[in-house]
């Protein structure tokens, strides 16, 4: 609904100064986000939140809703490298930071994440469901903490759960994972 | 538990980019605008549609609010500034390890590195009653849901109650409180400082607020003085779960031991009452006095004197007890 005093400024005829006032320091919708390294341009609403752009205006559904209350990871991305559930984020927040999803993290020739080769290697997920916010999370652990103990891993993945409960499995892939992205350990 | 809802009610978003701007933003508005830190409390709000904001003010650019900066007489955190970016700053780390130790155990990374100290400290209660959109006193209404015969109060409060049973959230704040630090609040009239202890509103003052802000006010930093740098400190966080919760009760500590006395302290406990307590009796029962486990037992008896515990949460008391006893062991040496 508008509101009359802006019906009023409507008939007084241009005002764009008084207009300008009126709407001071509010967001414009059209936005461009970086994400996995390209401009994206999107209509984003303001109470949109990152996980919602994602899925359901740019098509990367790689990221999970498991809760959509910060309180299950599933949603985990990294914003300026930084792991962070993005059902907990408003989209207008992140404009001008570097989003990546778990889409954005293999090589342009398909060259996969020394990450998700980890978990490859290491016979993956179970239902795989919390696979997305977990990958997200360990890469954000190995560019950390590159040689984390097992404590250390559990501690940095600590924000995302796998209702399958195949922790033990998920730390061999930190550590696997770890191993693979350390320079330190290529020829050892 | 949550019901998925497909979307927030729809609000106007604005990103000012000073406090000043923020403040004058929260004044128009007045009581239907909300402050956007992190977002790790407001989202659960508006998801369930209980809080319904007109306007949300983001605080996302306003630079002037983030970081830690090291002062001549001390440290000051600006609100904005992350619990990851306050749990590995290396001055608190080094002098005011009690802070790093509280922030490095809330939640998780993925809150740790969003939420930010300002709204770790004012931070609404997490009574499931009131935060499920019951009538209840702190809501407005006329009764409290936690305290009938057969309300699950296990989480709820054993002191410093009234009509309201709900406890403070806050890990941050009672190693705040240990630190003696000050809250500075930007109002349109200018700035207040106010004691970190006296920054959380009791329920028999104002039962609808959690702490001193004002509609229209804005928690810029947090202040330490170096009072208690390189002190002797202790934290300990009681939880169900060994991460991602809600502590049952901490305790925060700072102590100057010299010659083997204590010559003075400051202890603080959350998680027992709707504010945090600073335990000025326990630490006058301590100060002066050589640090043992009877001298802590005793510390921790004068701390529960007052408890009155609902049907659910009287282990609450004997927990208390051991963890300001568990303060003071241990630091003989």
């Amino acid at each position: 609904m508008l509101r009359p005093l802006r019906w009023a400024i409507f008939f007084k005829g241009p005002q764009p100064l008084l207009g300008a006032l009126l709407v001071q320091g509010s967001v414009e919708r059209l936005i461009t986000l970086n994400v996995n390294g390209q401009q994206r341009r999107v209509d984003v609403m303001k109470q949109e939140t990152l996980a919602f752009t994602l899925r359901y205006k740019l098509g990367l559904t790689g990221t999970k809703l498991g809760c959509d209350r910060a309180a299950c990871g599933a949603c985990t991305v990294l914003i300026d490298g930084v792991n962070s559930y993005s059902c907990s984020v408003l989209t207008h927040t992140v404009r001008g930071k570097e989003i990546t999803t778990i889409e954005g993290l293999e090589e342009p020739d398909g060259t996969l994440h020394p990450v998700q080769q980890a978990v490859l290697d290491e016979g993956g997920f179970q239902c795989a469901f919390c696979a997305p916010g977990f990958i997200m999370s360990m890469v954000a652990m190995v560019e950390a903490n590159p040689n984390p103990t097992r404590e250390e891993a559990a501690q940095a993945l600590s924000g995302n759960l796998c209702r399958c409960a195949d922790y033990d499995k998920i730390l061999t892939f930190a550590m696997r994972a770890a191993e693979y992205s350390s320079p330190l350990d290529l020829h050892v | 538990m949550a019901v998925i809802r497909d979307m927030i009610p729809a609000f106007e978003l604005f990103q000012p980019t000073s406090a000043e701007g923020a403040i004058e933003l929260l004044i128009r508005y007045g009581e239907d605008c909300w402050v956007l830190g992190g977002g790790l409390d407001s989202f659960d709000w508006w998801k369930e549609r209980i809080k319904r904001p007109t306007a949300v003010v983001d605080l996302v650019n306003v630079d002037e609010l983030k970081g830690v900066r090291v002062t001549a007489d001390g440290v000051e955190i600006g609100a904005m500034t992350t619990l990851t970016e306050v749990a590995t700053h290396p001055e608190l780390l080094a002098n005011y390890s009690v802070l790093t130790d509280a922030a490095s155990q809330i939640a998780t990374p993925q809150i740790r590195n969003r939420g930010t100290i300002a709204g770790n400290l004012v931070q609404d209660t997490r009574c499931w009653y009131y935060r499920g959109g019951w009538p209840c006193y702190r809501a407005g209404g006329n009764t409290c849901y936690a305290s009938a015969p057969t309300a699950m109060n296990r989480e709820h409060a054993i002191l410093g109650t009234s009509r309201c049973v709900a406890v403070s959230p806050s890990d941050s704040a009672p190693a705040l409180i240990a630190l003696d630090a000050q809250f500075v609040i930007q109002g349109s009239r200018g700035e207040r400082v106010v004691d970190a202890e006296d920054f959380f509103m009791r329920p028999s003052v104002d039962i609808e607020r959690m702490t001193r802000l004002k509609p229209g006010e804005l928690l810029t930093a947090t202040h330490i003085p170096s009072t208690w740098a390189g002190a002797t400190f202790y934290y300990e966080k009681v939880e169900d779960r060994k991460a991602w919760d809600f502590a049952l009760m901490t305790v925060a500590s700072a102590m100057r031991i010299n010659g083997g006395v204590i010559e003075d302290l400051r202890m603080a406990v959350n998680g027992a009452a709707p504010f945090p307590i600073c335990l000025e009796d326990s630490e006058r029962v301590l100060r002066g006095q050589a640090p043992s486990e009877e001298i802590g037992l005793r510390a921790g008896e004068v701390a529960i004197r007052d408890a009155q515990p609902l049907r659910h949460n009287d282990y609450k008391i004997p927990l208390m007890r051991s963890l300001v006893r568990r303060a003071i062991r241990g630091m003989e040496a």
